[in-house]
């Protein structure tokens, strides 16, 4: 499993360990119960702190993609398509809401927004 | 949570300078790093932890023991690397391993000389004709050959070239693997303590004015930049401080989520370290 770790981002680092396993959920890299990393190895790894990997492992299981076992440590969790896909809309839909800040802030129509979208999504199906 | 370290109103006076009601605690298998100015009180507080400096009013528990109390078994579990070396200069590292095996119950031979070839430190040669630096692995291979519970260092990375930094940081990493051991660490080198500290107490002027996780502060808290336009429409509440410059304002916020839906503000940074200590030394509220 790759975990990228970007330091310029202004997206939060547990953030970012939830986006790569999540990924590896999705793309089956990690399958049902399969064992991840324990929190301290995977700190040590990333050269990060505990409490950052303890985060983002404590909201992958309310999220309900994960779940720790006591004595055994987390696991990856029955898998849920739906979960997963509601998940990548949320993230798509702050992108969608950052286009909608800049496009008012500057004054450029949703009809240019969308043409520009259309021509660089290109054709669909 | 178990907490390995807890200072509780500790306070000292000197002619010209004085620590105020420092508190701390730490919990077991985690990293703290201690962040404040030249002079602001890290090395004395460390003294005080480690029962060097006495007279100070207040409570110092490690291990749950009283450090005036329990000095000894107190010893036997931490290592600490202070910022002068306390070794005579004509010692070699083979001497400093004699002498520790008399000092330490659990002082491990096997694992220093093991410390002392990772960190390619010569086992005969004088202390006196190591480098800055080699002195420094000297120290940290020494504080931690006796498989203490806590480490308290002072600076451990000051002086160290980055490739030598990252070493010592792998060290600290390896350390708290096991979920027993902690350490609390002053810095300078702010982005050292970024990645791996779990909590950030900063201290200012003898006072604690902070101490938080690394998540919170690096995570939520966040700097605003902006206009002096926009800035007059934040609320007093929503700020901690700010700082003024020629182009733009700089206001410390506790929470990036919270405020970006409040306020329509187009740059909201994370915070690093180095700007948070500019921030809530130098900013106004």
């Amino acid at each position: 499993m790759d975990i990228i770790i970007s330091n310029s981002s202004n997206q939060p680092i547990f953030e970012q360990i939830k986006q790569a396993i999540k990924k590896a959920i999705a793309t089956d890299e990690l399958k049902e119960n399969e064992l991840l990393p324990s929190i301290r190895n995977l700190a040590q790894d990333l050269r990060i702190s505990v409490m950052t990997v303890k985060r983002a492992y404590d909201e992958l299981e309310q999220e309900g993609f994960i779940k720790t076992i006591h004595g055994k440590g987390s696991l990856v969790a029955t898998k849920n398509i739906e979960l997963l896909r509601e998940e990548q809309m949320k993230e798509i839909e702050k992108y969608i809401d950052k286009i909608i800040l800049i496009s008012k802030t500057s004054n450029i129509s949703k009809k240019e927004i969308l043409a520009t979208f259309e021509y660089l999504f290109g054709e669909d199906e | 949570m178990e907490n390995i370290l807890e200072v509780k109103d500790l306070c000292k006076k000197y002619k010209e300078f004085e620590l105020k009601n420092v508190n701390i605690t730490l919990p077991k298998g985690m990293i703290m790093g201690f962040i404040g100015e030249n002079g602001a009180g890290k090395t004395t507080t460390i003294k005080a932890i480690l029962g060097i400096t006495g007279d100070y009013t207040g409570e110092i528990k490690l291990f749950g023991l009283d450090n005036r109390k329990d000095d000894r078994k107190i010893k036997e579990n931490v290592g600490a690397v202070l910022d002068d070396m306390f070794f005579p200069e004509i010692l070699t590292p083979n001497d400093i391993n004699t002498i520790m095996k008399d000092i330490y119950k659990n002082w491990d031979s096997k694992l220093y000389f093991k410390y002392l070839s990772d960190f390619a430190l010569p086992r005969n040669k004088a202390i006196k004709t190591l480098s800055k630096g080699m002195r420094k692995k000297l120290e940290i291979a020494t504080a931690i050959s006796h498989h203490p519970k806590l480490l308290i260092l002072d600076e451990p990375t000051a002086g160290l070239d980055p490739v030598a930094r990252n070493e010592v940081i792998d060290i600290f990493q390896s350390f708290i693997q096991n979920e027993e051991c902690s350490i609390f660490l002053s810095s300078h080198i702010t982005t050292d303590l970024e990645h791996i500290a779990d909590y950030i107490t900063f201290i200012n002027n003898g006072n604690i004015i902070l101490s938080k996780t690394r998540e919170e502060l690096l995570e939520d808290y966040g700097i605003v930049k902006c206009s002096k336009e926009e800035f007059e429409k934040i609320d007093k509440n929503d700020f901690i401080q700010y700082k003024k410059s020629k182009y733009e304002y700089k206001v410390l916020i506790e929470n990036r989520k919270t405020f970006s839906k409040k306020y329509k503000i187009n740059t909201i940074d994370k915070i690093t370290l180095e700007e948070l200590m500019v921030l809530m030394i130098k900013g106004e509220k």
